[in-house]
């Protein structure tokens, strides 16, 4: 009834216990349509070889917990369809410029770091009514999309800047930012906005879009950087810490 | 090396053991979570359709109340659920709802602000506060930044191995640290268990893949009883071979069901309005039913109904449906807004777990538990959509309240030594598994497990179907406990992994078939073939198991009754 397919993969491998440097291994699978590459992947450790290690939950694009580079893009494993990849071959290797930690997996510690700067969380110093903070339906729309990220790392791991400069916050954790400072209900401005409006803030990004064409939930991480730095320009908030104003700032770095 | 010791540790970073952490941070207790994933890849990042609170927001549900949720709820349990655990459940629950909302939930909103309701499966009214179809993954998200806020420390990808007593009482943990390959142990006065469901003893299941109940297992092991494990809610909707779910929400928006001839069938089976929102055990039989007598659809992974939201408007399906559309489209390329979206029912929901109070105590003193792994119960028989985030946020927290008096009730002196000894020990039975056979075998067992429940501990039950699984299935548990590992080295070693979660998988469906092949009667998500009827007489109680190695002993509790004498159950 299921028509399968064949295709070759090839793996990333390192395991720091018994390696002296990373090699690839290469697998054939026996693949059927719908496949999608996590799936490719279990079966290879079921049927082939169990040293395999990579990380996987949910198996829908929800859990964030897939990241990896397939054929040289950041993508999810569960939501990579096998038929969308051009062709047999399959490379498959660690998100990129992260420590491995054993072959797909890798260290996220920079990243949830990172993330934790901008002071991730609902701000408020009003006192809280005894029902729910009133938000329309206008505002909520205004953080519906930014607060679909799963904090899978493949848009921060997808950056060119952030390959060199680990010190740069990265396109989730300025999504973050964005989505607290979008949201009617925060009131804490200058906290969230403290270290994006140091250096390795929303001004070191380069405009490669990476993040935005990778993303897997569809959120626009650049889009979100632009109104970070449209949100300094209008309070003045880099002129306040750097004593220069946003306009030079930009020319100057860029 | 030293173990490490918190006055209490909490097992779990999913929505259950978040907040039980964030309240014992709140409390200036000292104490860690300790996680086999990233707290956010937890599956309750998964919930869809959303949490229930008779918040009387919807202008449908102006005179919505907690007794009118109670009501629902323990009629949709079968009269299983204990009355006042679920007081506290519709109760507390409006409180914990709107104390997410202050901490940054991005609810879905009313014209007027209010954070939006919807119709969920067994509710007399617009119940089910939500966030698009994204609701568990913004409560995660949320609690998870308030953790950080709180300083809750989180050991991250550690897995919990074993739990460690000393005369009786809570001493710590083992755990393997997968990231450095290394075990350790954590030693604590007193732990909450909030390791979630065990949805992969099934083939086709809902649940995540590290959704295998070793976090329940662990205790059960170590001698704390489980309740009601025979309790096994299956999902009516999930999409063929995958089995991802599709929320009751669609269903609550307006989707209907429907049959090969296009029928709108679940009529036939209810009288309610809408027929398709009936309570899923319910719905479940009824497509069974269907697909039995032949009005199914067949596809590449066997037979299937439809689920059509075509009719409704297309802001509908953008705003408050996009995770269904996003899923639809990624995993069984179908645009829902053009074509219905083929389902079957898969399990879904663990109604059993570890026997707690209404405060997470378990008969062992220090040993709390909440979230799905735990049984207190508030959903019986069978589990109402949208409860069961609710239950892990009130139960959650209150087993953070019960854990901090415990510790400062009871003074009791930490035992680094007696934990590293229990850490040297797995230590040997981890090189014991490596000098045996492991590899493809483990995998091969799984499936076996997979395939007993599925076929006779599944949907429909009967007692020669019940009592053949049994039996297979403690030959299996002999193979499964022989099994070694082939991979030698700890770090990141997932056929390690999946070794101890096999172990765990294999007791648990043990203490489910158990339960149910003596419990001779219908109830809820329980149905026997060969006895169709609910029988109050006899099986008003709750099942609990205690662990043997050659199977679990069982005894009877009884079922509290406050305000809802048990009648019959008629949608
Ligand atoms: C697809 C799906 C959709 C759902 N939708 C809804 C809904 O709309 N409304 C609703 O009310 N309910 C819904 N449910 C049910 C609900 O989401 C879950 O019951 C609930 O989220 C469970 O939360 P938890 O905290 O108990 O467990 P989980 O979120 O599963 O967390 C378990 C935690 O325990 C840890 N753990 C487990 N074992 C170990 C171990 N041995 N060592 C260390 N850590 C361990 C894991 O790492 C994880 O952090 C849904 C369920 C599914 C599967
Ligand atoms: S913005 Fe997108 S790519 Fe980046 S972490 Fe969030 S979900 Fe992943
Ligand atoms: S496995 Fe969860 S996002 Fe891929």
């Amino acid at each position: 009834m299921v028509e399968k397919g064949k295709m070759h993969f090839r793996i990333f491998r390192f395991d720091p216990d018994n390696d002296k440097s990373y090699h690839y291994d290469e697998y054939d699978v026996e693949t059927l349509p719908g496949e999608v590459v996590l799936s490719a992947l279990l079966d290879i450790q079921k049927k082939v070889d169990p040293t395999l290690s990579f990380r996987y939950s949910c198996r829908m694009a929800v859990c964030g917990s897939c990241g990896m580079v397939i054929n040289g893009q950041q993508r999810l494993a569960c939501k990579t369809q096998l038929s969308s990849l051009n062709g047999p071959e399959v490379v498959v290797e660690p998100l990129s410029s992260m420590p491995v930690v054993k072959d797909l997996v890798v260290d996220m510690g920079k990243f949830f770091a990172n993330m934790k700067k901008i002071q991730p969380y609902l701000i408020r110093y009003s006192a809280d009514p005894g029902k729910e903070v009133l938000q329309s339906p206008d505002e909520w729309r205004r953080i519906d999309r930014l607060v679909d990220c799963i904090s899978c790392g493949v848009c921060t791991t997808a950056c060119p800047v952030f390959w060199t400069n680990h010190s740069y916050l990265g396109p989730a954790a300025l999504v973050k930012a964005y989505r607290f400072l979008s949201d009617s209900r925060d009131e804490g401005y200058n906290e969230h906005m403290e270290h994006v409006a140091l250096d390795n803030g929303a001004l070191t990004c380069k405009d490669a879009y990476q993040c935005t064409v990778s993303c897997p939930k569809s959120i626009n991480p650049q889009e979100a950087i632009e109104g970070l730095r449209a949100m300094m320009l209008r309070k003045r908030t880099w002129e306040k810490i750097h004593h220069q104003t946003a306009e030079q700032a930009i020319t100057t770095t860029s | 090396m030293h173990a490490v010791h918190h006055d209490v540790i909490v097992i779990g970073g999913g929505l259950a053991g978040l907040r039980a952490a964030v309240e014992l941070a709140d409390s200036g207790i000292d104490s860690a979570v300790v996680s086999r994933v990233h707290p956010l890849r937890s599956h309750s990042v998964a919930a869809e359709g959303g949490i229930n609170a008779a918040l009387g927001n919807a202008e449908e549900s102006a005179s919505d109340s907690p007794e009118i949720h109670a009501y629902d709820t323990v009629k949709g349990s079968d009269y299983l659920a204990d009355q006042d655990a679920v007081e506290i459940l519709v109760t507390e629950g409006i409180d914990r709802v709107y104390e997410m909302e202050h901490w940054g939930t991005p609810f879905s909103r009313t014209d007027d602000g209010r954070i939006a309701q919807r119709a969920f499966g067994g509710g007399t009214y617009h119940r089910t506060c939500y966030s698009a179809d994204k609701t568990g993954h913004a409560l995660l998200t949320t609690l998870y930044e308030r953790s950080i806020k709180e300083g809750v420390v989180v050991y991250e990808e550690h897995l919990v191995v074993r739990l460690v007593l000393k005369n009786g009482r809570t001493a710590g943990v083992v755990a393997l640290d997968l990231l450095k390959g290394k075990l350790v142990g954590i030693g604590a006065r007193a732990i909450v268990f909030a390791g979630g469901g065990f949805g992969r003893t099934y083939r086709h299941t809902t649940n995540a893949h590290i959704n295998t109940g070793l976090g329940t297992a662990v205790p059960y092991w170590a001698g704390v009883p489980l309740k009601d494990m025979e309790f096994v809610q299956f999902h009516p909707t999930s999409l063929p071979g995958t089995s991802i779910l599709i929320t009751e929400g669609v269903r609550g928006e307006g989707g209907i069901l429907r049959n090969a001839s296009g029928e709108r069938f679940m009529s036939r089976y209810v009288k309610m309005q809408p027929p398709d929102l009936a309570p899923r055990d319910i719905v479940t039989r009824s497509m069974m039913t269907e697909i039995e007598e032949g009005r199914g659809f067949t596809g590449p992974w066997g037979p299937y109904l439809n689920l059509d939201v075509t009719h409704l408007p297309k802001r509908i399906i953008e705003e408050r449906l996009g995770g269904i559309r996003e899923l639809s489209q990624s995993f069984a390329d179908i645009d829902p807004e053009r074509k219905p979206i083929p389902v079957i029912p898969a399990q879904h929901y663990s109604m059993g777990g570890i026997s707690t109070d209404n405060n997470g105590a378990t008969p062992v003193p220090g040993v709390f538990a909440a979230g799905e792994s735990a049984c207190v119960s508030v959903h019986g028989a069978n589990r109402l959509g949208g409860n069961s985030l609710l239950e892990t946020l009130v139960f959650g927290r209150r087993a953070g309240i019960s854990a901090a008096s415990y510790v400062k009730k009871n003074d009791i002196p930490f035992d680094d030594t007696l934990v590293e000894q229990e850490v040297s020990a797995f230590g040997d039975y981890v090189q014991d598994l490596f000098s045996r056979e492991g590899g493809k075998r483990i995998f091969d067992l799984e499936s076996e497990l997979q395939a007993i429940m599925e076929e006779d501990v599944g949907i429909f039950r009967s007692r020669d179907g019940l009592s053949n699984a049994l039996e297979r299935l403690k030959d299996l548990r002999k193979r499964v406990w022989n099994t070694g590992v082939s991979v030698h080295t700890l770090r990141y070693n997932l056929e390690f992994v999946r070794a101890m979660d096999l172990r765990a998988m294999t007791d648990l469906a043990i203490a489910g078939t158990s339960g149910a092949l003596l419990r001779n009667e219908s109830r809820g998500a329980h149905f026997r073939r060969d006895f169709r009827e609910r029988n109050d007489e006899e099986w008003m109680k709750h099942t609990v198991s205690t662990f043997t190695p050659e199977g679990p002993l069982i005894s009877y509790d009884p079922v509290r009754v406050t305000k809802f004498e048990p009648t019959r159950r008629v949608y």
